[in-house]
């Protein structure tokens, strides 16, 4: 091995590792966002956005296109041109780069992409990684290398730019999504020398040479016919032919600059194994730590681990096995259902068959393949031993699913959980965090020091849960002194160090069990060490004492409180860490934690150090060792998750997910199709909120503009009989309901208590003040804890009241939100700005609604297991929702009403045939009704029920049918739901084609105007001068107006609202969008996180949003034109307050100015410019003037 | 005319000069202040307190959502240079040195020992001419004496006067018990001028919201006479320089500004609400005034109604509440 100190040894993640040898190796790099890939692209553009170089000295182009398709497109014109081209993408948007993927390697062009492996979506979709994506490529011609580590990642991605070039096959570097892509390890980088020395300046001018080029002209991309395409298209035989050798000396090469040696298929176990894994990923890491293990017990195993998949060289794979071998175990991480079997398997079954045979001292060896680690499914040494253990069985399964229990189709292996390789000289550790705590970065941090800064090596590994609010992380980090190969999870029983950071947690999940016997725990504690153990559960308290395990505990919201830290607990906890663990010595670590503080904050400002400096010093000295008594005390025990009340499908799988142990379900608990129950989120009592809203009856002005802006239905009102109050809880408040057309009644804002998440939207927008000390309000907030159970009770009561009939209401701001509403207690950020336009949705239409739901935010709040936030009304009605794809969500929507309406005409044509039969005067009723508002569909549904009677009583197949389909005959409303990042990008195209259409559908946009699910990146909806990832220095160019790009059809209903400024507004577009009959469009202003504010000021920023003419309000409606109005209606006054007031409160605007104020001032000018010249606009469109002579 | 005046060290040639306010914000404002005459240019005051809020604000909202969910592991761009307030008032600082000839006199409020001083280097390092410092207390306290307010204001003077070698002027506020001895112990800690005084942001209730709303008025004529008995109680008693801010408003204001002792006049409100021209003309109607009036120099007018030169030193003390009520009954010819 060639020791070359000046090769940095460096802690980063597996994004990182290929991204920095992509990115240096680039001229052009487009690219789209998506999980888990999204950070390559991210971290190419910061090195373009800083002046970072590639090789050649120059400054990559970086750009975000409209879609993986688009990424594809441009990146296929970047080869064509001749330049060295990379792009970075996993699953659906592999799946959109395949047409392209076809053309690149038809056209034989040196090309390396990235790929951080994903799982596709079926029954569902999921953010994490297995093989799915990629092996869909398989076909498409590119070459395929795997990496299985965050090293690999690295060298990989060298030897695939390499080797692309000599080649001129291009290739799909890939690596395991999240294991490898958001792992973080200490690896040696490549230097620029390193990556020069691989990349052959001849194969670039050669290159260059093919490229198109007027100067000496060639055309690509032509048609052929049946005469010349076969034969053509075998032309590129030998280019494959030669690829496997030209990886393979690239291998080489790599191998003689760092030592690191790679084949083609990696061996390794004893030579004269007799039992073989084949695998390829991450995986094989755990399956080679697991090999040692059992060869140092003297078992006759091996692994050969697959780099290069496509061209698969099969003498390769042969010459790799061992001659002794008589079974092998081919294990995919996809599953391809109908095949004879995965993939890899069939390669190698192949392979076997083709060259397996020959000069074999023993009998052909058996081959079975398997599933394993589909969506990140953990992938342990246990389940190693399963699989080798199968293979030692006279007749073992031909093919098997390991990881899972599977008790339908007993496909599955057993698995022995005490089966255990993990060694003594690494130590392991375990911390339980918040999302907003900042222990996952704290924990980057100690993994950098100790990484970087002594000879250890140091793995992290993060699991985040599906919430937005309150999410919990748990944080896996091991140490040791040899590069660590465990690619998985730290068990039950394997910690030396277990933190809990969130003393909520304390009572629902069992952190202690992690911890080895002889263990430390860390508890952060508003208790001190003597009070401390009566506080903890009895079951953990049995565990502590068990396995002798030594506790601390530490307040530490306190010590970062009065360090000037607010409630950022990272560094105090970090301190505790380094202060008990004795990774390193604590004086050493201190002033280690110090300076990595200096080198985070350092530039951000000395105000930040000091008070980090502060939270380091004063830790250790409020940190306590608890001296564990002999015997268990107190009485508090953990908490169930679920409720014994719950339904039995909630209890039986929800309630297991919610516990964290999903992964015990066995497969017979789940639906065979991806099809879930509605209701479920009410189950799933998180109590997020330190404090919530408590209600003043006496001041109260029955305004209800508290439930409209609630993000999560955790505050609603009610009008109801007062004889309802029978029973009622001594603390459940009432009042006389004021207004005249519901009076006689009671009337009550209650608060969800456990469902709150303590955003104060509700508080903030509440205008009754007390005349004598007007900070108090008719609601205002109040601590949780004292009130939790009485409230708790108040709301179960609130809840068997009866809800409003519906025919009632007006509805108005007031009245929308005396509707039940059939979405709450969504996993939505706290303050969403989203969510209430989505509840408002429901409350206006959710019992004859069906929701189409692009990909995004919205989708994960609203349909990421283990709940989701729509619910069903007490008739069993509610939305019928579905996630399609992200792109694809306006066609998915328009589909959705094709059936829709299909089904009705079949209604009524039933209806008309069985006319004589159910009685005339019925059937043209049926017909005749409109559903125009709540009366009226109440009645139809009246209707309906009388039909049903009738056709009981018909003896023909027609009246079952019509009896199946009766319920068509009330409208349906079909809504269209997504993000900007889906509307003005992605999805584009289809909506367009959708409002083009006619079809009576709503689209209803939530416009972040930035891709906030996937962090922050930049969509046509971005304003001018906001940052975003990429365009970190403020967006040079305006937002697409899609409102007007609609309007321009002339008969598409489009609103633009910000519920915020002007609620009344809001309801009135949706009410008008839903009753007309054609495509209407609601572009609905979203405060988010990813504009960096406060959220408790998210109605404040809406309402200067349109006070300055940033978000002008309207309503185009075509009805207008029939009544000789103009269409257009501008319903916001004309700017009253300058732009700079609204851009100034938002960090997205504040991080351009700060770093170049006069391109701030510059972009501010020109967006002023644009808001008056783009008002005038609209103002001429509603005093008349002329749109495609429609308006 | 001999208009000339000196201020912290300065020479002016006379002494008119926009005072601390979003008037020197702007570069071509600046310049355009220039041309009208202005003799020096005071930029508004780089707020310490601000700039760390501001800091703390950003690094929260920036991490407080950062490593919390799978598929975002932060929401924003990380910026290539964190520039925060102070960033933008150093660059501003160059900009004005570079864009003027006239002296730039910068403006400081801080709110730590080691902000104020830091922020003075930076300041003086910047380029700027000289300091005022805008050091103001809201006691809200009762457990605070004003002795211990007085010593901290004179301690923090004292440091920042010890940090930078440009001159340093304290701006005050009009509410000490004993004005002449805050200003004599700014003397002795090195503070070279002292600019009566500061008016603050009030907070005004809106009476049916039952809000608190921050305003800043214009100033008025009226305003002028606090400034007026301070500047004529002060002058010649203290070594500190004496500007004069708050109230002037036309030619007859600054004469007697410097009648009464002020080395400058500042002037905002005339200017906002005047535009930027009324600085020529009050510069050109004081020249005109002195001319008809016969003064030979700004010299020879400047103190002249200063408690030690006027006629009637007993008038700025309490006689003058007196005569004023007196006054006051006549014009409105009621006869006690």
């Amino acid at each position: 091995m060639i020791a070359t100190p000046q090769r940095p040894q460096v802690t980063i993640d597996g994004n990182e590792a290929a991204a920095s040898v992509a990115f240096r190796c680039s001229e052009v790099i487009a690219i789209y966002p998506i999980t888990p890939s999204s950070t390559m692209g991210e971290l190419s553009d910061e090195w373009a956005a800083r002046g970072r170089k590639n090789l050649w000295g120059q400054l990559p182009r970086v750009i975000e296109m409209q879609s993986e398709g688009g990424a594809a497109g441009a990146c296929h014109g970047a080869l064509q041109a001749g330049s060295l081209t990379t792009t970075f993408t996993a699953s659906q948007g592999l799946l959109l780069m395949i047409p392209n993927m076809y053309k690149i390697a038809g056209e034989l062009t040196p090309f390396a992409m990235h790929v951080s492996a994903r799982t596709l979506a079926t029954h569902a979709l999921s953010i994490f990684g297995d093989h799915s994506d990629v092996m869909a490529c398989r076909q498409t011609g590119f070459a395929m290398l795997a990496s299985a580590s965050v090293q690999e990642a690295h060298d990989m991605a060298a030897i695939a730019h390499a080797a692309t070039l000599k080649s001129r096959v291009p290739f799909l570097h890939f690596f395991d999504g999240f294991r490898t892509s958001h792992e973080v390890s200490k690896i040696q980088m490549l230097t620029d020398d390193d990556l020069r020395m691989m990349i052959d300046e001849q194969q670039v001018a050669a290159m260059r040479d093919r490229a198109l080029n007027p100067d000496h002209p060639v055309i690509r991309g032509t048609a052929q016919n049946p005469d010349t395409f076969f034969q053509a298209r075998e032309a590129c035989n030998r280019f494959y032919d030669a690829c496997p050798q030209i990886v393979q000396e690239e291998m080489n090469r790599l191998a003689s600059l760092t030592g690191r040696q790679y084949h083609l298929f990696d061996y390794i176990g004893d030579p004269e194994a007799e039992r073989v894994i084949v695998i390829m990923g991450s995986g094989g890491e755990t399956v080679e730590e697991t090999v040692n293990y059992l060869n140092r017990l003297g078992e006759k195993v091996g692994v050969v681990k697959v780099r290069l998949y496509r061209p698969f060289f099969a003498k390769a794979f042969i010459d790799a096995l061992p001659s002794t071998v008589r079974s092998i175990a081919v294990l995919d991480r996809t599953k391809e259902p109908g095949a004879g079997g995965e993939p890899l398997y069939l390669d190698v079954v192949n392979a076997m068959w083709e060259h397996g045979y020959a000069n074999r001292p023993c009998a052909q060896p058996l081959v079975i393949g398997g599933r394993y680690g589909l969506s990140s499914k953990e992938f342990t040494p246990a389940m190693v031993k399963a699989v080798f253990d199968e293979l030692a069985r006279p007749e073992p399964k031909m093919h098997f699913t390991v990881g899972i229990v599977d008790d339908v189709t007993h496909l599955s292996l057993k698995v022995d959980e005490s089966f255990n390789i993990e060694r003594d000289d690494v130590f392991r550790a375990v911390f339980f965090g918040l999302g907003a705590d900042g222990t996952v970065g704290a924990n980057k941090n100690s993994i950098k020091i100790i990484g970087e800064e002594t000879d250890n090596y140091a793995q992290g590994y993060f699991v985040y849960d599906s919430k937005k609010s309150g999410a919990m992380t748990i944080s896996h980090l091991r140490f040791g002194p040899r590069p660590i190969k465990s690619p998985y999870l730290i068990g039950e029983g394997q910690a030396n160090f277990v933190a809990c950071h969130q003393w909520t947690f304390i009572d629902r999940f069992e952190m202690v069990k992690y911890a080895r016997p002889g263990g430390t725990v860390l508890l952060n504690a508003p208790f001190g060490p003597d009070e401390v153990w009566e506080q903890l559960p009895r079951e953990v308290q049995q565990t502590i004492i068990d396995r002798k395990l030594r506790l601390f505990v530490i307040d530490a919201y306190k010590v970062a409180r009065d360090s000037g830290m607010g409630g950022r607990i990272n560094t105090v906890m970090q301190t505790c860490f380094f202060g008990i663990s004795g990774v390193l010595d604590r004086e050493d670590a201190i002033a280690r934690i110090k300076n990595s503080i200096e080198k985070t904050y350092g530039r951000k400002g000395r105000e930040i150090v000091e008070r980090n400096f502060a939270a380091v010093d004063h830790s250790l000295a409020h940190l306590h060792e608890v001296k564990v008594p002999a015997t268990v005390a107190g009485d508090r025990v953990m908490v169930p998750i679920v409720p014994d009340k719950a339904p039995d499908f909630i209890k039986r799988v929800s309630g297991v997910m919610l516990a964290g142990k999903g992964d015990l379900l066995p497969v017979s608990a789940f639906p065979v199709d991806g099809t879930w129950p509605l209701s479920s989120s009410q189950w799933e009592k998180r109590n997020l909120a330190a404090e919530i809203p408590v209600w003043e009856p006496d001041l109260c002005i029955q305004c209800n503009k508290c439930a409209m802006v609630c993000p999560h239905a955790a505050i609603r009102a009610k009008v109801y009989d007062p004889a309802k109050l029978d029973g009622a809880p001594s603390t459940f408040k009432s009042i006389d309901y004021k207004a005249a057309d519901l009076r006689g009644n009671k009337y009550t804002i209650q608060v969800a208590p456990e469902d709150c998440t303590g955003c104060t939207l509700c508080v903030e927008v509440c205008p009754a003040k007390d005349k004598a000390q007007p900070k108090r309000k008719a609601l205002n907030m109040a601590p949780q804890p004292p009130i939790r159970e009485s409230e708790r009770d108040n709301f179960d009561f609130f809840l068997s009241l009866p809800e409003i009939d519906r025919t009632r209401v007006r509805l108005d701001v007031k009245g929308s939100q005396l509707l039940q509403p059939l979405f709450e207690f969504s996993g939505a950020c706290s303050g969403c700005g989203e969510t209430p336009y989505v509840k408002l949705m429901t409350q206006l239409f959710g019992d004859r609604m069906l929701v189409a739901n692009a990909t995004g935010c919205s989708s994960i709040y609203g349909g990421n297991l283990p709940t989701t936030p729509y619910c069903t009304n007490v008739d069993g009605r509610g939305p019928a929702w579905a996630n399609s794809l992200f792109e694809d969500n306006a066609e998915f929507g328009l589909g959705l009403r094709l059936g829709v309406d299909a089904l009705r005409a079949r209604a009524e044509l039933l209806l008309k045939g069985l006319a004589a039969q159910i009685g005339q005067n019925l059937v043209d009723e049926l017909l005749a009704e409109t559903c125009d508002d709540e009366a009226a569909i109440q009645k139809q549904r009246e209707r309906i029920v009388a039909l049903r009677q009738k056709l009981a009583e018909i003896d023909a197949p027609e009246a079952r049918l019509l009896s199946q389909l009766a319920d068509y005959l009330v409208r349906k409303s079909v809504w269209i739901v997504g993000g900007d990042g889906w509307a003005y990008d992605i999805g584009y195209g289809g909506l367009d084609h959708v409002l083009a259409s006619g079809a009576d559908v709503n689209v209803l946009v939530l416009d972040t105007e930035v891709y906030s699910n996937t962090g922050g990146q930049q969509s046509k909806s971005t304003p001018l001068a906001a940052a975003a990832k990429f365009a970190a220095a403020g967006k040079g160019t305006p937002k697409k107006d899609l409102g007007l790009m609609a309007i321009s059809y002339g008969n598409v209903y489009v609103a633009r609202v910000a519920l915020g400024a002007k609620d009344v507004h809001t309801v009135k577009a949706f009410l008008e969008a839903e009753s007309y009959r054609g495509p209407s469009l609601i572009i609905a202003y979203a405060h988010c996180i990813a504009h960096g504010y406060d959220l408790a000021r998210g109605l404040d920023q809406q309402k200067l949003a349109v006070d300055t003419g940033y978000w002008p309000l309207y309503r185009f409606d075509p009805r207008l034109l029939a009544q000789g109005k103009p269409a257009m209606q501008l319903d916001s006054p004309a700017p009253k307050a300058d732009l700079a007031e609204y851009m100034r409160n938002e960090t997205r605007f504040r991080m351009v100015e700060r770093t170049n104020k006069q391109r701030f001032d510059e972009l501010t000018e020109l967006a002023r410019e644009q808001i008056k010249s783009r008002i005038e606009l609209y103002q001429r469109l509603a005093s008349g003037a002329a749109v495609d002579g429609k308006a | 005319m001999e208009m000339t005046t000196n201020y912290l060290g300065l020479t002016l040639k006379h002494p008119f000069m926009p005072g601390a306010s979003p008037l020197a914000d702007d570069l071509d404002t600046v310049r355009r202040l220039e041309d009208a005459g202005a003799a020096a240019i005071v930029m508004h005051s780089l707020f310490e307190e601000q700039i760390a809020g501001e800091r703390l604000a950003s690094i929260y909202h920036m991490e407080l959502y950062a490593h919390a969910h799978a598929e975002a592991l932060s929401y924003f761009p990380e910026p290539d240079e964190h520039r925060f307030g102070r960033h933008e008032y150093l660059d501003h600082i160059r900009k004005l040195k570079k864009s003027v000839d006239i002296p730039v006199i910068a403006s400081l409020n801080g709110t730590t020992p080691g902000g104020w001083t830091d922020y003075a280097r930076l300041i003086e390092e910047a380029g700027a001419d000289a300091l005022e410092l805008n050091v103001y207390h809201v006691a809200t306290n009762p457990q605070e004496s004003s002795a211990d307010v007085e010593q901290r204001m004179i301690e923090t003077a004292e440091l920042v006067c010890k940090a930078v070698s440009i001159p340093v002027a304290v701006k005050l506020s009009p509410f000490f018990t004993s004005l002449p001895n805050v200003v004599a112990r700014l003397d002795e800690v090195g503070a070279r001028g002292v600019v009566l005084f500061n008016r603050f942001y009030q907070p005004d209730i809106d009476i049916v919201e039952l809000e608190t709303k921050p305003v800043l008025r214009f100033s008025d004529s009226a305003e002028l006479l606090l400034r007026l008995r301070w500047l004529a109680i002060l002058s010649r008693k203290v070594r500190a320089d004496l500007a004069c801010s708050g109230g002037v408003h036309t030619p007859e204001d600054a004469i007697k500004a410097l009648m009464a002792g002020a080395c400058t006049v500042q002037v905002v409100s005339s200017l906002m609400r005047n535009g930027i021209e009324h600085l020529t003309k009050l510069i050109e109607g004081v020249k005109q005034w002195m001319t008809e009036h016969e003064y030979r120099s700004l010299r020879q007018l400047r103190g002249s109604m200063s408690q030690s030169h006027c006629p009637d030193p007993q008038a700025f003390e309490r006689a003058n509440y007196m005569r004023t009520l007196h006054s006051w009954r006549r014009a409105e010819g009621v006869v006690v």
